[in-house]
């Protein structure tokens, strides 16, 4: 009887389409509730439950997409959606231009560097650099420059979610080490290195930062999607 | 909420439309968040205000569970179990001293930047 159940809701993707929504009400549940860990990222939760629950019960990544793209899609929209933001705070823009500029140049040049340096280093093959250099880009953009560089996009999207959660979790000790305490800064920082999942970091620990995130998201996703033609 | 989500979606179709031609140098969304900003910016008066508030309104509702949206890209790790066991590692540490490299650079630029500025 259960496993035809299974079959059953299978045949829809209602299961995890709503089941990625609940796993994520409870993360975001969690994380609220235990703001001062930044290990307990919402995002990071979330993917690792779910990746339980396919283990658990045998489900391949294909049935899980079938349900879970239609979240997924809503990237392509948010992406277009950060241009409204940069629109509105455009004073804020105007005002620190150019430590915007020279840092987005500083940064985007230094995470695709540094990853095809490591790359190197490490000796993975092409395919799989070609799948790392646009980590720091936001995952909608990461996957599109990944599959022009003929990399793996499926790779770059795990890759991409790994940097945003790495960040989004070594920002505020780091920030506080260095003694950095201009949130317009930390939150350009986070917003370059880790995009969208450094940004809902970001908005969690202060409104600017959270601003400043958002515009180096968006900037960064443009530079990226220029500087990897110098590399590769 | 249509209206808004229209707007969005329209840009980006045009982002890859655009996209198609530049043989994607820039990706299609990439291209529609920045054709969504030069139309407000070259706006004027009250021409398609109400399109427009109805697209900051979604983009605020989707920029707020931003989150969320990479869920289903991030469980496709399931994916990628035989290279993180032979090279987790060195994958992890290469996105580890990517970060932590990219954010310092990053940071110190921006102060150092500021602060001549203000010289």
């Amino acid at each position: 009887m259960s496993e035809g159940l299974w079959v059953y809701l299978s045949t829809s993707p209602l299961l995890w389409l709503s089941g990625t929504l609940f796993v994520w009400i409870v993360a975001i549940g969690i994380a609220r509730a235990l703001p001062a860990n930044p290990l307990l990222n919402p995002v990071l939760l979330s993917v690792s439950a779910i990746v339980c629950l396919l283990s658990v019960f045998h489900i391949r990544y294909e049935s899980y997409f079938a349900g879970a793209q239609f979240i997924h899609f809503l990237l392509g929209p948010a992406t277009v959606a950060l241009g409204i933001p940069l629109y509105e705070k455009l004073f804020l823009v105007r005002a620190n231009l150019l430590p915007m500029v020279v840092a987005l140049f500083a940064g985007s040049l230094t995470a695709v560097a540094t990853t095809l340096f490591l790359g190197h280093v490490f000796a993975f093959d092409q395919t799989v650099i070609a799948s790392l250099a646009p980590k720091s880009a936001t995952a909608a953009v990461a996957m599109a420059i990944s599959s022009g560089l003929h990399g793996d996009p499926a790779l770059t999207a795990a890759v991409v979610i790994m940097t945003g959660v790495c960040g989004a979790v070594i920002v505020t000790p780091l920030m506080n080490a260095m003694k950095i305490r201009d949130y317009s800064a930390r939150g350009f920082a986070v917003g370059l290195a880790s995009h969208g999942i450094g940004t809902a970091r970001a908005y969690s620990v202060d409104p600017v930062a959270g601003l400043f995130s958002g515009l180096a998201m968006g900037l960064n996703a443009i530079a990226t999607s220029l500087i990897v033609h110098l590399f590769l | 909420m249509i209206m808004g989500i229209t707007i969005l979606l329209l840009f980006q179709l045009v982002g890859e439309v655009i996209a198609y031609f530049i043989h994607g140098v820039v990706p299609g969304p990439v291209i529609g968040m920045a054709l969504i900003f030069v139309a407000l910016s070259v706006r004027r008066g009250r021409f398609m205000s109400q399109p427009f508030e109805e697209a900051t309104k979604t983009s605020k509702a989707l920029l707020e569970n931003l989150g969320v949206l990479f869920v289903p890209a991030g469980v496709g790790i399931v994916q990628h179990f035989d290279l993180i066991a032979e090279r987790g590692l060195a994958l992890f540490a290469t996105v580890l001293l990517s970060t932590v490299v990219t954010l310092i650079v990053t940071v110190w630029c921006y102060l150092a930047t500021k602060r001549l500025m203000g010289a």
